[in-house]
């Protein structure tokens, strides 16, 4: 069944629109919140965020705030800042790795008004997707016009790409490891091997000293 | 009919929320996740200690009326999997209260519901076709691929950091012990020559 534009673009919207209840967690006012995320390089990754404030008055959780801001830094494995960027209270961030390893992505709020938090918390809802969970496939199926069985086609060699991309950097890691242990492993060989040296030259040295010493003062 | 498919399809907004996140949890602290689910959801929950201290963590997960539905104290990795009975907040938490010192990385898994259908339209009930089917369990094998993968890079994860950490020991530990020998050589030197110059004067003194 070919989609058409406009069927496609209602669709879309209302996929946009459809809610999401990600998972959600509290934070302090002067609190960052990092989360790792390990990627191979040429991954893209997508943060959404949406943040609530305590309302003291009604009891709850207000749905907006405005004057409410996040601050959202993103590190790459050599701890270089790839991303660092104020966000509103909702915000989306995205990146793409150039190296792959762990990255670092750190929120801490800012807020204009001081007194809105007052000792209360923030809520943040946190959506971090990566690699193939990334594409917007009703965007995709628009955009270059494919069947419902070329989408699926696609998806699956997204999937396989990043399955792909995940053993290249297994591959990497594996080699890091080993010179790791290897490296472990010849300077266990060489201490032990200076250690035991140095217990014989100290050994001969005392003994030496002792010998003159006791000879010097006339006991041997 | 096109316009009644669509808003159809958009009555089934349960769609899935999956998130991965590894955190850091500070020692001492306590770190919680809230999820709001609807009645008759099924999620899983993984979780994995990759780094710090003996690699353990409490966790417990609630529901919204406060009963314990998961409870484990120092694991290092653990699967939940529970279908909700009531609509409300569920969370999870994982604690690293009992340790002083050390501050642990913990990896989560938290899945909820069915997953998101590539075209809103494509949850319909009609049978799919020989190649659509195909397509659909080459898409579930490879996510239990996808999810393979991810559990070994947790467990390589792991075992590098056990393996870095030692590297660095042995350096220390060896640097350590052989300035120890040093001073403990001198030191007897030292301790028996002062021995003896006492006896010399007393032997002096009564002769």
């Amino acid at each position: 069944m070919m989609l058409t534009v406009p069927h496609a673009g209602i669709i879309i919207l209302f996929a946009w629109l459809s809610p999401c209840n990600a998972l959600y967690f509290h934070i302090g006012e002067t609190e960052k919140k990092c989360f790792i995320e390990e990627i191979p390089d040429e991954t893209m990754v997508i943060g959404k965020y949406r943040t609530q404030l305590w309302d003291k008055q009604t009891g709850s959780f207000l749905p907006a705030t405005p004057g409410l801001g996040m601050h959202v830094e993103i590190k790459d494995p050599d701890t270089k800042i790839i991303l660092s960027r104020q966000y509103g209270s909702d915000g989306r961030f995205t990146f793409t790795s150039h190296t792959p390893g762990e990255h670092q992505i750190c929120l801490h709020s800012n807020s204009t008004k001081m007194a809105l938090f007052a000792g209360g918390k923030l809520r943040v809802h946190l959506d971090i997707q990566v690699g193939e969970h990334t594409n917007n496939y009703p965007e995709i199926a628009a955009k270059d016009k494919l069947t419902e069985l070329q989408l699926r086609a696609r998806q699956l060699l997204d999937q396989v790409e990043q399955i792909q991309k995940e053993q290249n950097y297994q591959r990497y890691r594996e080699e890091r490891f080993r010179m790791t242990s290897e490296s472990t492993n010849q300077r266990v060989l060489w201490w032990s091997i200076a250690q035991t040296v140095i217990l014989i030259i100290t050994g001969i040295w005392q003994m030496k000293h002792l010998k003159s010493f006791f000879e010097a003062k006339k006991l041997v | 009919m096109r316009s009644l498919v669509l808003c159809s399809s958009m009555l089934h907004v349960i769609f899935v929320c999956s998130t991965e996140l590894t955190f850091e949890l500070p020692d001492n602290d306590k770190q919680c996740f809230y999820e709001e689910l609807e009645s008759g959801v099924k999620f899983d929950i993984d979780f994995q200690v990759i780094a710090g201290g003996n690699y353990d963590v409490d966790c417990f997960v609630t529901d919204p009326i406060n009963n314990v539905l998961y409870q484990e104290r120092k694991k290092q990795y653990d699967s939940f999997s529970h279908t909700t009975t009531m609509k409300g907040t569920y969370k999870v938490c994982f604690s690293n209260e009992f340790s002083t010192f050390s501050h642990k990385t913990v990896y989560l898994d938290f899945r909820a519901g069915e997953e998101r259908p590539l075209l809103p339209d494509m949850n319909r009930d009609t049978a799919l076709t020989q190649m659509e089917s195909a397509c659909l369990s080459t898409h579930e094998i490879l996510k239990v691929v996808s999810d393979s993968q991810t559990w070994y890079r947790l467990r390589e994860a792991h075992d590098r950091i056990r393996a870095e950490d030692l590297h660095e020991r042995v350096s220390f530990w060896s640097m350590g012990e052989t300035l120890v020998l040093f001073i403990v050589s001198v030191g007897q030197v030292v301790v028996l020559r002062s021995l003896f110059s006492d006896k010399k004067g007393s032997v002096a003194a009564s002769t």
